[in-house]
């Protein structure tokens, strides 16, 4: 009782704003996902000009990672900082313009996109103005973070908000040097990236493998150290696990992006140090999976009673295995087979998907009660088929893309006896067609799951049952 | 205990941190043994790695492209050069063989008729495929190589002119021809008799069916008296029921009196280079038109 009279008043609006927001976008980047994997699947989709694979496909991957991540970072952010360092948001008005103009980027990236306005820089689409645009809302949320860490009420700082301030600020300066481009002129659409060449391939992968390493692993990693132990209502397992593999993750994911550039007119060197330091990577990452699972120990019989925590374990396992799998893909030998193939686009919805999606449907799920005052969610029932209809959307798209991707990288180097390519391009696409298919069906059913929970979420906020 | 704590179902054996936030508190195990070993281990491995291969910048100006060699003086280039290697070591003694015989004698050598066969249909789905589709069987604009019908010849000689030169392409030995739009020199009335007159040879309309006096004087200098085309301007025979733009209907012969549509084919040569350019010779004179 002592504690809830003295408990400061937490600005939890704007966590609503952000919460209704990541769901609304997670819908539409699911949508987008489904729809250009049926145009891969029947071409015949593709209607020129706006709605072609060609620019609905960074809308897909902007509207997932960006629109929908990226409010679930600031859902999440926001109400663990509060929390743990017990006292209210700073800066009101200017939170609320992180929301705002976070949104607006957002319409103005994908108007861009649907327009044929691209830098074309793989996660790095949108052109100057919008990116102008994103550095004046990302200082905004910096301060607002940095500013509330600053007043806390806390000795310490909690391991989450370590995460969430890395994953700030080290974005802040990936789209910072990554943007770097010369317009045509004031009025002009069209910018050119000050870096040329084989500079500008490897700015880019370094800026777009830490938006993997930084976006979606340390930032959702806060989202862990917070909602897994809160949910499971169990001690974090390894204070010093967690000093470790943060340390070492942020450390060595910096060096990682020169995979993406294997077999190119990169230096060779540059491609060692990338493929090395991303092995070394593996053990930092598996660091936060540990410590997330063996936080459950002792617990474990929760597994079954909640699906809320099951949502958020079974992310850890998908966590686990994509952050083997990575490395794995970073070595050479294996890069030239897997690169350029459909292997990669299932590595990446392992992550995206598993680990991403579910991680935050958890996180989902446990504020939506808190935050509009109920005992529970309207259906826990429904959370559990949630789970299961994804969980089998996840198993269709990768189990379909590991065979596609490894097919498809067998032929394009199979040779025959008399020395001449076996396959040319387009029997490798026709090969491809039935997985295909098979994906657009589990991106199906993942969209289905997130359905239900769009109408879970309408019916805990709906229900008039409050905390009394 | 602090109040604060008693949401938590705490741990005794091992002992917190003492630290908690909104609830949240941390147990102090040690990292999990396994974890750390391994870590090590990449780490050594490394940098044995590092040792190996070219690995880190380096300011002197002497090694290969900025960075430390290793000791194995690996490259990528010289790793493609070997895998590479062993592919055209596969080839090679024929490649050698097609080089010093004409494509004339390999009709009659099955060993490397096979060979040709086999590369030219490579290269064939590669590069042909798009406009005469995977069997060679055409296209609307692309001609059928299936068939006994020929613009420009299907031997092995005027196929070989053919794939390396193009037609109507900007190689200076290009293959050229060009059809008039004749509708203004013929009028209105005569391209309507014309197009009904060749619609129908096809069919066998006779030599004094209306139009065909019209035709005469128009299109016989190029397509032949009897509509039986010319391979030196590449004028297609009218008289077969084969058509590039079409089904040989009236209408669609009409437009093309008025405004000829002519196809255009890349030339080659200097893209895939003689050898492969005379399996692709074999391969389509194999396809079952060559003449």
């Amino acid at each position: 009782m002592i504690e809830a009279l003295s408990a400061p008043q937490y600005n939890d609006e704007i966590i609503k704003k952000f919460t209704i927001a990541s769901v609304f976008w997670a819908i539409v980047g699911f949508l987008a996902g489904v729809f250009i994997a049926l145009q891969m699947a029947f071409p015949d989709l593709n209607f020129e000009p706006y709605l072609t694979f060609g620019r609905l496909r960074p809308l897909h991957t902007s509207a997932v990672i960006f629109a929908f991540g990226g409010n679930v970072l600031f859902a999440t952010s926001y109400f663990v900082v509060q929390r743990t360092c017990r006292t209210r948001l700073w800066g009101g008005g200017l939170a609320n313009f992180t929301f705002w103009g976070y949104q607006a980027f957002i319409v103005m990236a994908a108007l861009g996109y649907v327009f044929g306005v691209t830098q074309g820089k793989e996660y790095a689409e949108p052109e100057w103005y919008a990116d102008l645009w994103l550095v004046l809302v990302w200082v905004s949320y910096l301060l607002v973070f940095l500013m509330t860490l600053a007043k806390r009420q806390e000795p310490h700082i909690y391991v989450a908000n370590w995460f969430f301030l890395a994953f700030i600020v080290t974005v802040a300066v990936l789209h910072l040097v990554n943007g770097l481009s010369v317009p045509v002129s004031l009025t002009s659409l069209k910018s050119y990236p000050l870096w040329s060449g084989v500079q500008n391939a490897m700015i880019q992968w370094w800026y777009g493998h830490n938006a993997v390493g930084f976006f979606l692993t340390a930032g959702f990693l806060g989202i862990m150290y917070y909602f897994v132990p809160k949910r499971a209502n169990r001690p974090v397992y390894s204070y010093r696990l967690s000093i470790l593999h943060f340390w070492s993750l942020i450390f060595l994911y910096i060096w990682a992006g020169p995979h993406h550039l294997h077999y190119t007119s990169l230096p060779d060197w540059a491609q060692t140090l990338g493929m090395t330091f991303s092995i070394i990577l593996w053990m930092p990452s598996w660091g936060g999976m540990i410590n997330g699972l063996m936080t459950l120990s002792g617990a474990w019989h929760k597994l079954r009673e909640d699906p809320v925590l099951k949502f958020m374990i079974v992310s850890l396992a998908f966590y686990g295995m994509v952050t083997f799998e990575g490395p794995l893909m970073a070595i050479k030998e294996v890069n030239a087979l897997s690169h350029y193939t459909e292997w990669t686009i299932g590595h990446v919805h392992s992550g995206a998907l598993g680990w991403v999606a579910f991680i935050s449907f958890g996180a989902i799920y446990y504020l939506v009660p808190k935050l509009w005052g109920k005992e529970e969610l309207y259906s826990l029932k429904l959370v559990n088929l949630h789970l299961w209809i994804a969980t089998i959307g996840i198993v269709f798209y990768i189990a379909a893309m590991w065979v596609a991707g490894i097919m498809q990288g067998l032929m394009w180097r199979s040779y025959d006896s008399l020395g001449f390519l076996e396959y040319s391009f387009v029997e490798t696409v026709m090969a491809m067609h039935p997985f295909y298919i098979i994906r657009a069906l589990g991106g199906v059913l993942f969209l289905g799951g997130a359905l239900i929970m769009v109408f879970n979420i309408y019916k805990t906020i709906k229900t008039d049952e409050r905390i009394a | 205990m602090n109040p604060s704590n008693n949401n938590i179902e705490t741990q005794d054996d091992i002992g917190t941190t003492g630290h908690e936030w909104d609830g949240i508190t941390e147990l102090n195990y040690p990292c999990p043994r396994w974890w750390v070993w391994i870590f090590l281990g990449t780490i050594v491995w490394a940098v044995g790695y590092w040792y190996i291969y070219p690995a880190w910048p380096v300011i002197s100006g002497d090694s290969e492209r900025g960075g430390t060699k290793g000791v194995m003086e690996w490259t990528q280039y010289k790793q493609l050069e070997e895998s590479q290697s062993e592919i055209f070591s596969r080839r090679a003694e024929n490649l050698e063989k097609l080089q010093n015989t004409s494509t004339k004698d390999v009709m009659d050598m099955p060993e490397l008729y096979e060979f040709a066969v086999v590369g030219g249909k490579s290269a064939f789905k590669e590069n042909c495929a798009q406009c005469h589709g995977s069997g060679g069987g055409g296209a609307k604009g692309y001609p059928n190589l299936n068939d006994d019908d020929w613009l420009w010849g299907g031997s092995l000689k005027e196929l070989s002119k053919t794939i390396k030169y193009g037609i109507r392409s900007d190689h200076k030995n290009t293959r050229n021809s060009v059809m008039p739009p004749l509708a203004a020199v013929m009028g209105k009335d005569s391209v309507t008799k014309v197009s009904r007159y060749v619609a129908g040879l096809s069919k066998g309309s006779s030599s004094t069916a209306e139009g065909a006096k019209e035709y005469k004087q128009m299109c016989s200098a190029c397509h032949g008296v009897n509509g039986e085309g010319n391979r030196i301007f590449g004028a297609p025979k009218l008289s077969d029921g084969i058509w590039l733009y079409g089904k040989g209907d009236e209408q669609q012969i009409e437009s093309q009196i008025k405004s000829p549509q002519h196809g255009v084919m890349p030339a080659w040569i200097d893209r895939l280079g003689e050898d492969t350019i005379k399996q692709l010779v074999v391969y389509v004179y194999s396809l079952g038109g060559g003449e």
